[in-house]
């Protein structure tokens, strides 16, 4: 396997880390608002959470290269901040897969969230516990199931990533050229010595990652108040 | 311990979903509180407001002289900063935290300034030491309350409210849990709220009585203040309609195996052997349909509690061949259902002397408790 095929793949695995926790961060208290709020703003926040879901990446990698880009709102705010671009980087890449992949991690904490109810929350208001306290020592335990299928989901979200990275990350080795972009330009370039590995690559790690976790979360013990 | 008796002020109304409640009650917390109606009257969503998990549209409520709630200044305290703790019907354990990790997670957040009740009281009290590294799942119904109560109490609230927690229970649960629940005022001297629709249970358990229905509350007082009175509706339907009447047990006839209970000096009545010391008071209920009315002393009957009464207030029952009738009966008030053809041939009016015929085989033992 030559280095640029290596370096692909561990770029690829610490971006689907790197976005998967950060999304369950961003997520959870997202996941919390959506599914309890009686606020009119639920609605339309709903809807703009579930947008990635259904825009064709290349739309989606459009408007956030636009956004992201030296001149877009973001973008320039970035780059005074920093230094440094957000387009064409590591750090673009990361927001870029974090909007693109949103959806596959809020939906599933706010489900659990949902089938937890507010039973337990009213409970634990009684008992004195204040809504911080209620999120992370009955909320977030209670839904743990739901973190989980979301943190998968996200990961193999990221692990199959291709047309949002190519129209913010473009491809370049080390920095922005994840797993998916390799094959792609190695079937290209007819090498598909290379296309095999990655491809078959990252088939098993997919199958062996939901193999893990599906393992793991059919022996955790319970189940939100059921 | 004995509960410091507190006044709490409830004033509001609300309405959720076509259902409308109004409430304007000033209560005195101490012992138990029955808030009792029949299903569907506003009971649970009245001790929802209560708690801060709802909030009313308008209102005002006050407690010892703290402000929960005052909509006109805007003034809403959140249901985690009420010195109120709550028992479920549903018990509501935490399904991820053992028994024993739930009653940890009430002692972590409670009440400063609340009674001072401890992990070990709690437990020895709802007899759950065995339970302490079970999780909630395995627990039965009757189980799951014990801990819901202890943690509740562990919380250290300053008033309990417990919500229809008895009704998943089968009738020997129920009655041990009603052990369990008549020792918590004076043993952690949290005065309690106990929403039921089970007549007996009020009997057993509450000194104090509100009673609501559609939303509204028609009256409140002591509990058998209001059992006797005839203008409340029937809330227990009219076929258990009663009064509720103390005694003292004065003793025991063991060849007839019957015990004679002491209303006052000279008006004793008999019923069916009862297993509690001379000198203990008792509450009893009796049925309306249970006692018959004479003008003058029978004779030769097997009835054996013929008691001396006075009639205070007739009622007709509109439609009905009945008539209630409230008796004064030393010093307490009894209530008769007779028909009314009977009240008419005997000529019973307010103020007459009557004699009070109670079928002593008819006194509910669950209906009978110590005070």
């Amino acid at each position: 396997m030559t280095g640029e095929a290596i370096n692909a793949i561990w770029l690829t695995l610490q971006l689907g880390v790197v976005t998967t926790v950060l999304l369950l961060a961003v997520s959870a208290p997202l996941a919390w608002w959506l599914a309890f709020s009686r606020s009119p703003l639920r609605l339309p926040v709903e809807v703009i959470t579930t947008l990635p879901l259904v825009l064709p990446p290349t739309v989606l990698g459009f408007y956030l290269l636009i956004l992201l880009g030296p001149a877009g709102p973001i973008g320039k705010w970035w780059v005074s901040a920093t230094g440094d671009s957000l387009t064409f980087t590591y750090s673009g890449l990361v927001i870029a897969s974090m909007v693109h992949t949103l959806p596959f991690v809020v939906q599933p904490m706010r489900q659990a969230f949902q089938d937890m109810g507010v039973a337990p929350l009213e409970e634990a208001a009684t008992l004195g516990a204040g809504p911080v306290d209620r999120f992370f020592n009955v909320g977030l335990p209670l839904a743990r199931r739901g973190m989980v299928t979301a943190a998968v989901l996200g990961f193999a979200h990221v692990l199959g990533e291709f047309g949002v990275v190519l129209m913010v990350g473009g491809n370049i080795p080390g920095q922005t050229k994840v797993v998916s972009i390799t094959i792609y330009e190695s079937v290209e370039t007819l090498d598909y010595a290379t296309a095999h590995l990655l491809s078959a690559g990252l088939l098993a790690v997919s199958f062996a990652v939901l193999l893990a976790v599906f393992a793991l979360n059919r022996r955790i013990p319970l189940g939100a108040g059921r | 311990m004995k509960a410091p008796p507190g006044i709490l002020h409830a004033s509001f109304s609300l309405a959720r979903g076509g259902f409308s409640l109004e409430a304007d009650e000033q209560i005195e917390l101490a012992g138990i509180t029955a808030l009792f109606g029949p299903n569907g009257s506003g009971k649970s969503l009245t001790l929802r407001t209560l708690a801060g998990l709802e909030t009313p549209e308008r209102g005002r409520i006050t407690c010892n002289g703290e402000t929960w709630l005052d909509t006109g200044q805007g003034v809403v305290m959140p249901a985690h900063r009420r010195p109120v703790a709550y028992v479920f019907q549903d018990a509501r354990l935490f399904a991820h935290l053992s028994v024993e990790r739930n009653l940890a997670f009430a002692e972590a957040r409670a009440r400063a300034g609340g009674p001072d009740v401890s992990r070990s009281d709690v437990i020895e009290t709802f007899d759950i030491a065995g339970l302490l590294g079970r999780m909630p799942q395995g627990l039965s119904g009757g189980e799951r309350q014990r801990v819901a109560m202890a943690r509740a109490l562990l919380s250290r609230p300053s008033l309990l409210l417990m919500d229809e927690s008895l009704a998943a229970l089968d009738v020997q649960r129920r009655a041990q849990a009603l052990n369990f629940i008549e020792q918590i005022p004076e043993r952690f001297g949290v005065p309690v709220i106990y929403v039921t629709h089970q007549i007996d249970e009020v009997v057993r358990l509450a000194s104090n009585m509100v009673l609501i229905a559609g939303g509204r509350v028609e009256a409140q007082g002591p509990a058998a203040e209001l059992m006797a009175r005839l203008d409340l509706p029937p809330f227990t339907g009219r076929f258990e309609a009663g009064s509720l009447i103390e005694a003292r047990v004065a003793r025991h006839d063991d060849r007839f195996a019957l015990t004679q209970l002491e209303l006052a000096p000279g008006t004793t009545i008999e019923i069916p052997y009862l297993d509690y010391p001379a000198g203990e008071t008792v509450r009893l209920r009796i049925r309306a349909r249970d006692v018959s009315l004479a003008t003058v002393k029978p004779k030769g009957i097997s009835l054996r509690n013929v008691l001396e009464a006075r009639v205070e207030e007739v009622q007709a029952e509109p439609d009905t061949a009945f008539a209630e009738i409230r008796l004064l009966l030393a010093g307490q008030a009894l209530r008769a259902r007779i028909s009314r053809a009977s009240v008419h041939e005997l000529e019973l009016e307010p103020g007459k002397q009557v004699y009070a015929l109670v079928k002593a085989t008819a006194l509910d033992r669950r209906l009978l408790t110590r005070r």
